[in-house]
């Protein structure tokens, strides 16, 4: 138990002390890019008083608009004052499975930049088979996650495929097949089957309310049962990688190709396997999006989801925890950032300014244990994904 | 010149690479500096070249100390090293990489390589060396490489030579060569500094001999000391040389290779058409000059390698174009040449390594499940079996020495039910107590029945384990004889030059 305490403590060592670094600097960034405050700069005790209750009002801005805002609860319930812990968690469900997506690809020494394709695939997928059939109420949803699971599997198999058969490179492979998928929502959102009647924007029909995930907490809330797939996709991806026989051939293939293929293991099958499997866990983020809180298909539907995907897995140590913690810290800065904007007027940018510096310093270890003085980390928890000739 | 070292003493973190090292090199003497991999012979030696930096002790050159901070001031007070990996351009001219880092610019600052080439001339007339200045570096054979190397120290007006591991990459005929022009540079009054593991060599040129174990020097001994003597010395414990090997009948042949063609991925070919069998209960041995087919010849028997023609049949099956996993299903145990890269996975645990091959197997899995339970009970059964020194199964194997990351890849090949055992360099790299441990396995291999087919450039090692030998050369087997052969005969083999022609 000790033993599992520090190095849990090991673990989170780094990401937490480039957290902190990060909020320390971004607050730095906030009251020095701020007019007002530096209109003070002639007194220093102005200044930094200043400086100091605007960093502080951001801050708890930042964590209103995230976690907990009791003026929502004025003339409301209590429970409305959750409303931002909501939005939080909306915002994670999709991408915690984008950034399983992307950790497991890691894991298996693939480096997958194509989770945004196979989010629009996947939410292509689930919303046709959402507002086109009409199915018993428990049927509909699992039959459109599953069709958006396995046209986005197909997406990111192919390029396991083209990997294992020829030897491109997946990273310009998935870009490629990003572009591809991105032009090809905004082509099928003007066909007939697609472009919802009566509308000539493009935006697909609402899909039924059987194919919709229930709402956990009413109707005030927007937060769904998403959440609970996500954790199980989490739950998923530690199971295979950890306890069967194909996430050792993944890890073997990650952490030595060359010695797993001496073993007899094929490194083919992991590649095309590995980036199906991705291909289903990003797709059913892209599912789990539209049943959940989008319910109908539009072109910008897959936001950045894929490419924060990225980064919520470098951030989690592409581990399955590691991720959900991740995309849950994201989910809650983008979140909050809305509302440190209208409230305390620091522009949004500010927080993906925090996003890039926490990644920065995750991306930096070795700058960061500088900074602190730290002895190098167990080398077994770092990212084993390969350069252009893996 | 005599060089000193006083005390010298270097550590890294916990670990005291050299504890107090005194040695001292007489003029015109040549020094072996005999110990395992991991002894600290390098670490000393970038000491007295400036490439480390001691944390005690000094040198002394004729009594007088000397401060050696970089390579550069190594050179100008004359002491000059050939290192275990050359330091030459493939590309460049004999004349250029000599002149490489002293280059002087003549008229119109034009670059002066007449003086270089001169200067090759003079310093091989001397000796005796057969150098072309304007020779290509990569057209020339690994031992002219090397005399390149040492008349950049001679012509840089070096008085003492280190030469660490020089024999390591030669032919058994260069390396004779080497001791015969140690001898001449000796009479000529220049100091050498010889480090290496093998013992003949040792006692053939050396006229002091230090040893060092575990970073401190443990005897200062005369070339007359026996072999034995040394090794144990070396090692810190008695060891047995020459390995057991009983007479017993040799069975049916259990791996026929016909017309095995190997090629690279320009379509080359690497390995030219051989033919050979691997009887039951017999060792059969390629050796040859590193660089001659043997690597990818190993390979190809578990179809590791991309191209392979021909016929290669495991008790009658041909298995030839068979996926790695059915070839090592088949019954083929393979230790490959490169531990690291193809052998473990550094990051993965004792326990996952030993079952790279045999995860999806009952009794590890059943379906897909992988059981952490009976992986972790049978790796505790082979780390006894094997010796495997580590604290814990679930160590990384990165963490482990190289000896014990060699029986990890052995235990774990040998799990299986194994009619042939491919073993590629099984020794290279490792220490002495490792070398005895894997030659009585593989001599037990054999006793047990099995065909072994052992790739090794050791010679002493081939002579030591092998029933019958193949000689490679070019990418052919030139030809397999008796293990009764003579050392000479198998070191012209390994030049090229079969015995047919030489009879003829």
């Amino acid at each position: 138990m000790r033993n599992r305490l520090l190095r849990f403590g090991q673990a989170i060592k780094l990401p937490g002390l480039s957290f902190g670094l990060a909020f320390t600097l971004t607050g730095l960034i906030i009251a020095l890019s701020d007019s007002r405050v530096l209109a003070k700069i002639g007194s220093p005790l102005e200044f930094v008083k200043s400086a100091g209750s605007l960093v502080g009002n951001s801050y708890l801005a930042l964590f209103q608009g995230s976690i907990f805002d009791i003026n929502l609860t004025k003339g409301h319930s209590f429970f409305q004052g959750f409303y931002p812990l909501s939005e939080t968690i909306v915002t994670a469900t999709p991408l915690i499975l984008t950034g399983l997506s992307v950790a497991l690809a890691f894991k298996s020494g693939l480096f997958n930049i194509g989770a945004q394709g196979q989010f629009i695939f996947g939410a292509i997928g689930a919303s046709y088979v959402g507002f086109h059939f009409h199915l018993p109420i428990g049927i509909h949803i699992v039959a459109a996650a599953v069709a958006g699971m396995a046209l986005a599997a197909i997406w990111g198999g192919v390029v396991g495929l083209l990997k294992a058969k020829t030897g491109a490179h997946e990273v310009i492979l998935t870009i490629m097949m990003n572009y591809i998928a991105g032009y090809f929502i905004l082509w099928i959102l003007k066909t007939k089957s697609f472009l919802r009647p009566g509308r000539i924007d493009p935006i697909a029909p609402e899909v039924g309310l059987n194919a919709r995930l229930p709402l956990l907490a009413g109707d005030n809330l927007r937060i769904h049962a998403g959440i609970f797939i996500s954790l199980a996709a989490a739950v998923f991806v530690w199971w295979l990688l950890t306890k069967t026989t194909i996430g050792f051939k993944f890890r073997t293939v990650g952490a030595n190709s060359q010695a797993a293929k001496t073993a007899g293991i094929s490194v083919p099958f992991v590649v095309t396997v590995t980036m199906a499997i991705c291909g289903a866990l990003a797709g059913l983020g892209g599912a789990v999006h539209v049943l959940g809180s989008e319910h109908a298909l539009n072109a910008d539907i897959a936001g950045s989801f894929g490419f924060d995907a990225i980064t919520v897995a470098l951030l989690g140590r592409a581990q399955p925890v590691g991720t959900v913690f991740a995309a849950l810290l994201f989910g809650a800065l983008r979140a909050g950032g809305r509302t440190m904007q209208s409230s305390t007027g620091v522009p949004l940018d500010i927080v993906l300014v925090t996003q890039a510096l926490i990644v920065l310093f995750i991306a930096a270890p070795t700058f960061v244990r500088y900074i602190f003085k730290l002895k190098k980390l167990n080398s077994a928890a770092s990212l084993t994904s390969k350069g252009w000739n893996g | 010149m005599s060089l000193e070292l006083r005390g010298i003493t270097k550590t890294f973190g916990s670990f005291t690479a050299n504890d107090s090292i005194d040695l001292k090199v007489e003029t015109g003497q040549i020094h072996a500096i005999l110990g395992e991999n991991g002894a600290g012979k390098s670490t000393l030696m970038n000491i007295v070249y400036g490439l480390l930096k001691a944390d005690s002790g000094e040198i002394l050159i004729d009594n007088k100390p000397v401060n050696i901070a970089q390579p550069s001031d190594a050179l100008s007070a004359g002491i000059g090293m050939v290192h275990q990996h050359f330091m030459l351009i493939p590309v460049f001219t004999v004349a250029e990489n000599i002149v490489l880092g002293h280059e002087r610019a003549g008229k119109f600052g034009v670059l002066d390589i007449d003086t270089a080439r001169l200067a090759i001339r003079r310093v091989s007339k001397d000796f005796g060396f057969e150098v072309d200045p304007d020779a290509i570096v990569e057209t020339l054979p690994v031992g002219i490489q090397q005399k390149v190397e040492i008349i950049r120290a001679l012509i840089y007006e070096a008085k003492v030579l280190i030469l660490d591991e020089p024999t390591a990459v030669l032919t058994p005929q260069e390396t004779d060569e080497l001791l015969k022009t140690m001898r001449d540079l000796k009479s000529k009054g220049t100091s050498i500094i010889f480090i290496t593991h093998k013992l003949r060599e040792v006692r053939e040129v050396a006229d002091q001999i230090t040893i060092i174990r575990r970073g401190k020097v443990v005897a200062a001994v005369s070339p007359q000391t026996p072999e034995g003597e040394l090794a144990s010395m070396m090692v810190g414990r008695a060891v047995d040389l020459a390995p057991q090997k009983h007479k017993h009948e040799i069975g049916a042949p259990i791996l026929v290779a016909e017309n095995l063609t190997v090629r690279d991925v320009f379509g080359v070919a690497v390995v030219k058409s051989v033919n050979f069998h691997v009887s039951a209960g017999e060792v059969l041995a390629v050796a040859g000059v590193q660089g001659n087919g043997q690597s990818e010849l190993a390979r190809a028997l578990i179809n590791l390698e991309d191209h392979i023609e021909g016929s290669l049949r495991l008790d009658g099956k041909e298995i030839r174009g068979s996926s790695i996993y059915d070839s090592l299903h088949a019954g083929i145990a393979f230790i490959p040449e490169s531990r690291e890269l193809d052998g473990v996975v550094g990051s993965f645990s004792i326990a996952e390594n030993l079952i790279l091959d045999l995860h999806d197997q009952a009794p590890y899995s059943k379906g897909i499940n992988l059981s952490a339970r009976v992986v972790l009970a049978e790796a505790a059964k082979r780390v006894t079996e094997f010796d495997i020194r580590s604290q814990s199964t679930a160590d990384a194997v990165s963490t482990l020495s190289g000896g014990n990351k060699q029986k990890v890849v052995i235990a774990r090949e040998l799990s299986r039910p194994v009619k042939i055992l491919v073993a590629s360099q099984p020794t290279r790299g490792l220490d002495v107590g490792s070398i005895e441990f894997v030659h009585e396995r593989i001599l037990a291999e054999r006793d047990a029945g099995r065909g072994i087919i052992l790739f090794s450039t050791e010679l002493d090692e081939v002579m030591a384990l092998a029933d019958r030998i193949a000689v490679m050369y070019k990418g052919e087997i030139l030809e397999i004889v008796d293990s009764n052969v003579t050392r000479e005969e198998l070191g012209l083999l390994m030049a090229g030059v079969s015995s047919k022609k030489l009879n003829a």
